[in-house]
């Protein structure tokens, strides 16, 4: 029940009630903030028009459409100079995109392996990854990446170093060549997909270069997305077999053994698809001065996934070893008492509580991960910041039109990574009454 | 039973045994090496892991350090010197050091400047940091900005003296206003500060060499300064703006709500290279035909409009973290808005967010480094230009970046081990 402490008392409107009646002081000051606001604003866009007639300018997006007239060193889809700015944009966001991913791939993986090894009862083992998550915490990310950027530049050998009798350098397991431009690793490709070989597309009445490349490119993405259609269908397989042992368990109290199932519905699909589509690996050879096949992954990529990687690795371990220590030893013990195995008391108590208070942290992590590729600039890496917000904004002189789109991506891949992250978060929410 | 008695008993000791040391294998350094380090295979196999990446990592870098030199005038000489004893070639920070750390056009003669306002920071920050420390030396806190403003930039004393004077007016008329109510001082403080000013810039144009250093342009600031300068004035900055986003997004007033919403998370959503981009490029076509700010100026926005989101988002924790009873305490006291934030709510909300604010200012004064993208000298500049590119140092990398890590390292460190004294100290749950 509310009580009234001060009932208003009805003796007309004053001037003054305006500030010192609760009842019209927030709607005053709203209206003031509304004034002050419309005012900041017109005030910065009419210094903006008046700013860009004097140049001559106006705002338009159509240089969007005009040749870029630069070359992208790393090209996940077909690009040359003659290619639109818009499709430079593209290719940069696909390469931030690309950095980003794989970061944040290798960046949990390390967090949570050092966050663990932190906690480790080994003295050596655990003081190490401290030193780890010290330096790393405390030294900015644009120096590691410079830094990883001229180990790979200097330090790696020359690709003429691995010719010869007297190589001094040889590939790693013999496929993967690390040179100072960059590391080679193999290309998978497969000699039996739904790519036509030359022969086929001339028989089909392709006439020219490009239509045979055409025909060549559809069919790997046809490939790979039979690939990812069957990971997919692995991955439901493997989530069925484990509703099945919890529906057998509540109703029998015996829990089935999956882990073979489950093994055989991840590996078995996926070997037959690759056996029978032909799974291949270029491998790249040293041929004249450099090496040909394979993929070459540049320096600036490797410096820039290298060093987000660890450097944000040493936050997320950080926020691994506090997820662990927040859930409280009795956890561990009542497990323990009720007879459970270290790894299942590891599974079935402890993850599912800490991975609360880790994946919050983990969230802002990827968004930082995500935001800081944006350094790939300074080593020269072609994502979205070299490309639109460098090469594109310097040539069309859009500053403004190329600094919003650039804002743009930026702002709906953050809102889209924790739209998705706070699912995920919600589904493992602590959940109360 | 009434047969067992204690005569039958053959022999009970009568004295207790002295305590014996227990084994060898269980006390001192070889329990601990057995426990810490040996309890297990796998743990064996981590250890022995674990010592190799340290001798690894100390193989590499004793000799780099031991058998270094700091002679030589360019990396030749230091070629010579070092033979092929895998030393480093640390005479480039013995050249460079002034460029490293002021940057490359900062007037030699005037390296005192900059160095006299940082020794200052050693007596303005401790009462900041250090609680029980007398109140009453905040006040050379409270000076601090305006002399170091006037060491670093030179000029006439003037400016900083009433750009201080109008605060000290204005606050002054606040405590006058407020006497009324919180608005009416706010009101009170912008009419004094503002014509205060007014005033002021008629006597420094009247006397425009009173007092006066040699001044020094902000685009020749450089170097671990200018890292130093950018952090030191963006954090400081933001932290009020900070408090104010975090009330506004807690306010029930939806208009200001949702300003402070989107501001915050439109900011937080974009990587800070963009807006330094907004600050070299774009800020101008929105100020008014004509004006020129200074660069150092714009980014100096741009990064306290940053970090003040950031700062927001931490103290919003902290606000939430209050329990519901404290805002309902200070309701029942009769206390009205402002003298309940500052007197019951924002003591506490930012004691509790004291790790956030302090990670946040360690985040930033590293992305300060991220200047150099749109060429400012800053430490980072400074190495990955001119002095790198110079014919003399050509190559002389990981001397170079171990000094930046160095440096970067001992002051990110320090104030993080700093917050967690902090955190103790202010810990009033004990148990």
């Amino acid at each position: 029940m509310t009580i009234m402490t001060d009932p208003p008392r009805d003796d007309g409107f004053r001037l003054g009630k305006l500030i010192s009646d609760t009842r019209y002081r927030s709607i005053t000051f709203q209206v003031i903030t509304l004034v002050l606001l419309v005012l900041g604003i017109g005030y910065l866009i009419s210094n903006l028009l008046a700013n860009l007639a004097d140049l001559g300018q106006d705002l338009s997006y159509d240089f969007l459409a005009a040749p870029s007239g630069y070359d992208i060193n790393q090209q996940p889809i077909p690009y040359d100079s003659q290619s639109t700015h818009l499709r430079a944009t593209i290719v940069g966001a696909l390469n931030t995109l690309i950095v980003a991913f794989l970061a944040c791939v290798t960046a949990t993986v390390l967090g949570v392996i050092a966050g663990v090894l932190r906690l480790s009862k080994n003295w050596i083992i655990s003081k190490l990854m401290a030193v780890y998550v010290e330096a790393f915490r405390n030294i900015p990310v644009l120096i590691w990446i410079i830094i990883i950027f001229t180990v790979v530049a200097n330090v790696f050998p020359q690709p003429r170093d691995f010719r010869g009798e007297e190589a001094t350098a040889s590939p790693l397991f013999g496929v993967i060549a690390a040179t100072n431009r960059g590391v080679y690793v193999p290309r998978p490709y497969f000699t039996n997909g739904f790519g036509l070989t030359d022969e086929e597309a001339l028989s089909q009445g392709a006439t020219d270069a490009d239509a045979f490349e055409l025909a060549a490119t559809q069919g790997a993405l046809l490939d790979w997305l039979v690939i990812l259609a069957v990971l997919a269908g692995s991955f439901f397989a493997a989530r069925a077999i484990l509703n099945w042992a919890n529906r057998t368990q509540e109703a029998t109290g015996k829990r089935p053994a999956t882990f073979w199932p489950t093994l055989a519905v991840w590996i078995v699909p996926i070997t037959l698809v690759c056996w029978f589509m032909g799974l291949s690996w270029e491998v790249p050879e040293l041929r004249g001065f450099n090496f040909q096949g394979g993929i070459l992954m540049r320096g600036s990529l490797i410096a820039l996934w290298l060093a987000l990687s660890i450097y944000t690795g040493a936050f997320i371990a950080e926020n691994v070893r506090a997820g662990i220590l927040a859930i409280s030893k009795g956890q561990t013990e009542a497990a323990a008492a009720l007879g459970l195995r270290p790894r299942r008391i590891m599974n079935l108590v402890v993850l599912p509580q800490a991975l609360r208070v880790i994946i919050p942290p983990l969230i802002s992590q990827y968004l930082n991960i995500t935001k800081n590729s944006s350094l790939a600039i300074a080593v020269g890496y072609m994502d979205l910041t070299a490309t639109l917000g460098g090469i594109t904004l310097n040539q069309t002189g859009r500053a403004i039109e190329s600094i919003l789109l650039l804002m743009l991506f930026y702002l709906t891949i953050s809102l889209l990574i924790s739209f998705f992250m706070n699912i995920y978060n919600n589904s493992v929410r602590l959940k109360e009454r | 039973m009434s047969d067992t008695h204690a005569q039958s008993v053959a022999f009970v000791r009568e004295t207790e045994i002295p305590p014996a040391p227990p084994p060898v294998t269980e006390t001192g350094a070889v329990k601990w090496v057995r426990e810490n380090l040996f309890s297990g295979p796998f743990n064996t196999i981590m250890t022995l892991l674990g010592l190799y990446v340290v001798y690894w990592l100390l193989s590499g870098l004793i000799p780099w350090i031991v058998n270094g030199t700091w002679e030589g005038s360019s990396i030749r000489d230091c070629r010579e010197i070092i033979g092929d004893t895998g030393g480093g070639c640390f005479a480039v920070l013995g050249e460079r050091w002034n460029q490293l750390l002021f940057g490359f056009e900062y007037p030699s003669e005037l390296y005192w400047r900059p160095t006299l306002a940082f020794v200052l920071l050693f007596i303005a920050v401790p009462q900041v940091l250090f609680i029980n420390l007398p109140r009453k030396l905040l006040i050379l806190t409270a000076l601090y900005p305006f002399l170091a403003y006037w060491l670093i930039w030179g000029g006439s004393l003037l400016i900083p003296t009433f750009a201080l004077l109008g605060l000290a007016v204005g606050y002054l008329a606040f405590q006058r206003g407020e006497h009324v109510n919180f608005a009416a001082g706010l009101a009170a403080f912008v009419v004094g500060a503002a014509a205060t000013w007014w005033l002021g810039g008629f006597v420094t144009a009247a006397f425009p060499n009173l007092l006066a250093l040699e001044p020094v342009e902000s685009r020749n600031m450089g170097g671990f300064m200018l890292n130093l300068i950018l952090g030191i004035v963006c954090v400081s900055l933001s932290l009020p703006i900070g408090i104010l986003l975090a009330l506004g997004r807690q306010s029930r007033m939806p208009l200001i709500k949702y300003v402070c919403v989107i501001f915050i998370e439109f900011v937080r959503g974009v990587p800070l290279i963009t807006l330094l981009f907004v600050a070299n490029v774009v800020l101008a076509y929105f100020l008014p035909p004509g004006t020129n700010f200074d660069l150092i100026l714009r980014v100096i926005i741009m990064i306290t409009l940053f970090a003040s989101a950031y700062i927001a988002e931490v103290i919003r924790g902290g606000l939430a973290a209050l329990p519901k009873g404290q805002y309902e305490a200070a309701d029942s006291l009769g206390l009205d808005y402002a003298q309940a934030m500052q007197l019951v709510i924002l003591p506490q909300a930012l004691k509790i967010s004291i790790p956030g604010i302090v990670n946040v200012a360690v985040g930033l004064f590293k992305d300060t480094t991220l200047v150099s993208i749109i060429s400012m000298f800053d430490l980072v500049g400074m190495i990955r230009g001119p002095i790198l590119s110079s014919t003399d140092w050509v190559g002389v990398y990981w001397e170079l970046w171990a000094a930046a890590c160095v440096l970067f390292f001992v002051v990110c460190y320090g104030i993080s081990q700093y917050s967690q004294w902090l955190e103790r100290q202010l810990q009033t749950d004990h148990h």
